[in-house]
């Protein structure tokens, strides 16, 4: 890469909070801007003429006009990094996805439903090739994930992300598991991928795999412990579906 | 005098994402005035249908970053108002400390980084960096405080992990929460007496128009988590009854339904609390309004920034007040008396048929969210109406009476007063970090 690489920031269907995550870090950015120089923040439509290397784009692509400019984008970047879960695995969008999509635009906007463009949900690489993710809803360690894959990228290091469950960093901070509380909560952190530090479960609460899964996830021995918790295989599906419901279709 | 103007611009200061705003004068006649919201639709009602009767506050979370706590919020209110559950008072001061925070971090946002490059006649918050670097660290740091504050409490800014029904699965330390208040007590003192003199130099435009301005309103306090809904035009309304006041409206034009009154737009957001509610404010609050020329009512829209403003300083010291108020109780683990129903709680105490509403003041306005709960404990119909959506059909008439009174200015200085009134009310916020693209067709 070259000394000093143009950024490029776009969005498509999210809350913009991956954005709202890098504003927030903006004293730590402010490091790297010395290195980096920021060509654009988010907007994915005035991408034209733009002269970024590294594109970091986030949210679900999810109207016909999201995957023309996706399209660009990539044949523009010379490097494209999927920020957040929506642009990982299509994150709270894909829900959507499991419905009746005449159904559920009739039911927003009545008979003038056919007027607005929207089809399934889906993460990037579902359309094209994503070089890195940064992960999470939203993203990790207060966007540090982020910061961690530019800086190893400007230094032509491969960024490290772990491909361990969430189990482990919960277990490195000394938490009781969240299934063993009195009130017992279920918890997606045996087959999340782990990075994250378990904010979660640190928290009282459970994992809801906004990382996306690791790569070999023992889901038949998770299964069993959901259902042992008290859950219904339906409910099973809607946990998973919460945020990787596209894991289910071939990812 | 000319008198054809046709005005696009493309990606104004985003409306829950992407809007445009399209003028079309002929002969000097208004043709065509619309604010274009082509945001991709995300279809959350639908989402919520079937679901476990405890996850809409987590998932409804993700509609927005910038107002997560917002969300989580009133979803949590909707549901504890149709499961006839009251949470502890413990539950409430810090479920309103978390509020007021989001409240401070959503507005620093809005008029350090997006109006104010507009008065420094800079494209975007970035060159401000170098020229004014004291008052970027200054908006950082009070930003900074904020989400520590929502972190402290809820776990994490944006999308809360403790907030649950009745409850949180995470209390805050009392250490923890003296250094928030310490943190605050400072803010107070070196960060709010700048902002307040910097703004105050600023010269605001001038335009009135008056409209119904609604927002909760409380006996006791300036609201924001409880109250009754209020219209300075049309009265009191009920929280189950906001259907008589608000309709959604689905317009070609927009991905984002509008939703008005049954008479007229109105408007919602930080003038609207302020026009209804400025004797409630704390009592630095009140001077910061009077040093800032902001006196109630106010009929100018681009005044909202002045008032979110005034309420930064309401904010801060509600905050004290509450966490003040918290430690001299003493924070307690309620897991023995208190259910604190997670999302994915295991066992589900049973519901039965039942239906609530949660309304609930977040950065831009008045948040509705109404949930129908079947036999089975799962959602069966959700409605969430979100303030932007409310503020639509409002910033068309301000720009349908505010254009011909500007006719005779260059078209640059037109399109500029109708972004900044666009900007005013708020729309988002990740827009405020880059140049607006202004095309003329």
């Amino acid at each position: 890469m070259t000394t000093k690489p143009k950024v490029g920031f776009f969005s498509f269907t999210s809350c913009e909070g991956c954005q709202l995550v890098v504003l927030s870090m903006a004293d730590k950015l402010l490091d790297l801007v010395g290195a980096v120089e920021v060509v654009n923040f988010r907007e994915a439509s005035s991408y034209k003429g733009q002269d970024y290397d590294v594109a970091i784009v986030e949210g679900a692509v999810s109207t016909v006009h999201e995957i023309q400019e996706l399209i660009e984008i990539r044949k523009q970047a010379k490097i494209l990094i999927a920020f957040g879960a929506c642009a990982h695995i299509g994150g709270v969008n894909c829900m959507k996805n499991f419905d009746n999509q005449y159904e559920i635009k009739r039911a927003v906007y009545g008979d003038k439903a056919s007027n607005f463009d929207s089809i399934l949900a889906q993460p990037l690489d579902a359309v094209v090739k994503v070089d890195y993710y940064s992960r999470g809803c939203p993203p990790n360690r207060d966007g540090e994930e982020l910061l961690e894959i530019v800086t190893a990228l400007l230094q032509g290091k491969k960024p490290y992300i772990p491909n361990y469950p969430v189990c482990v960093q919960c277990k490195m901070k000394g938490n009781a598991c969240v299934f063993h509380k009195e009130n017992p909560i279920t918890c997606l952190g045996p087959v999340t991928r782990a990075g994250c530090m378990a904010p979660c479960p640190s928290f009282g609460n459970a994992c809801i795999g906004c990382r996306g899964l690791v790569d070999d996830p023992n889901l038949n021995a998770h299964q069993q412990t959901l259902t042992e918790a008290g859950l219904s295989t339906e409910d099973i599906l809607k946990f998973y579906r919460f945020l990787n419901g596209m894991m289910e279709v071939g990812k | 005098m000319p008198k054809d103007i046709n005005i696009n611009v493309h990606h104004v200061a985003r409306v829950e994402g992407h809007g445009n705003i399209v003028i079309n004068v002929k002969n000097g006649e208004l043709e065509k005035v619309e604010l274009q919201i082509i945001e991709a639709p995300r279809f959350f009602e639908a989402m919520l249908k079937g679901r476990r009767y405890p996850e809409p506050p987590q998932i409804t979370s993700r509609i927005c970053g910038i107002c997560a706590v917002g969300h989580t919020t009133a979803s949590l209110r909707g549901l504890e108002d149709a499961l006839g559950i009251e949470p502890s008072e413990q539950t409430i001061l810090l479920r309103k400390a978390v509020l007021e925070a989001e409240m401070l971090q959503s507005h620093v946002l809005h008029y350090y980084f997006l109006v104010a490059p507009d008065f420094f006649n800079a494209p975007s918050v970035i060159p401000l960096a170098a020229s004014h670097p004291e008052v970027i660290k200054r908006a950082l740091r009070m930003k900074k405080l904020a989400d520590d504050i929502i972190t402290v409490i809820g776990g994490r800014h944006p999308h809360p992990i403790s907030m649950v029904i009745d409850g949180f699965t995470r209390i805050p330390t009392e250490s923890e929460l003296r250094r928030c208040v310490d943190e605050l007590k400072a803010s107070l003192k070196n960060d709010i007496p700048p902002t307040l003199e910097l703004f105050a130099s600023l010269k605001f435009p001038e335009f009135s128009r008056k409209t119904d301005y609604v927002s909760l309103k409380h006996p006791d306090e300036y609201a924001y988590y409880d109250g009754i809904i209020y219209s300075s035009e049309t009265g009191t309304t009920k929280h189950r009854d906001y259907k008589n006041k608000v309709k959604e409206e689905v317009v070609l034009h927009s991905s984002a339904k509008h939703a008005k009154g049954p008479f007229k737009p109105y408007m919602v957001g930080a003038l609207s609390r302020f026009n209804n509610n400025a004797d409630k404010l704390m009592p630095l609050a009140k001077e910061a309004a009077k040093k800032l020329g902001l006196s109630a009512p106010n009929y100018n829209p681009y005044m909202i920034s002045v008032a979110q403003i005034v309420e930064s300083v309401h904010n801060i010291e509600r905050m004290i007040y509450l966490m003040e108020e918290l430690l001299r109780r003493g924070l307690k683990d309620e897991a023995n008396e208190r259910q604190a129903i997670a999302g994915w709680s295991a066992k589900l105490p049973e519901a039965k048929k039942c239906w609530g509403v949660g309304a609930v003041e977040v950065p831009r306005g008045i948040l509705f969210h109404e949930y129908r709960i079947d036999e089975d404990g799962l959602i069966s119909g959700a409605n969430c109406i979100i303030p932007t959506g409310q503020n639509l059909a409002n910033i068309e008439a301000d720009m349908r009476e505010l254009v011909p009174t500007i006719l005779d200015k260059p078209k640059e200085e037109i399109t500029l007063l109708l972004e900044m009134l666009v900007r005013a009310y708020d729309p988002c916020i990740s827009c405020s970090t880059h140049m607006l693209k202004i095309n003329f067709v």
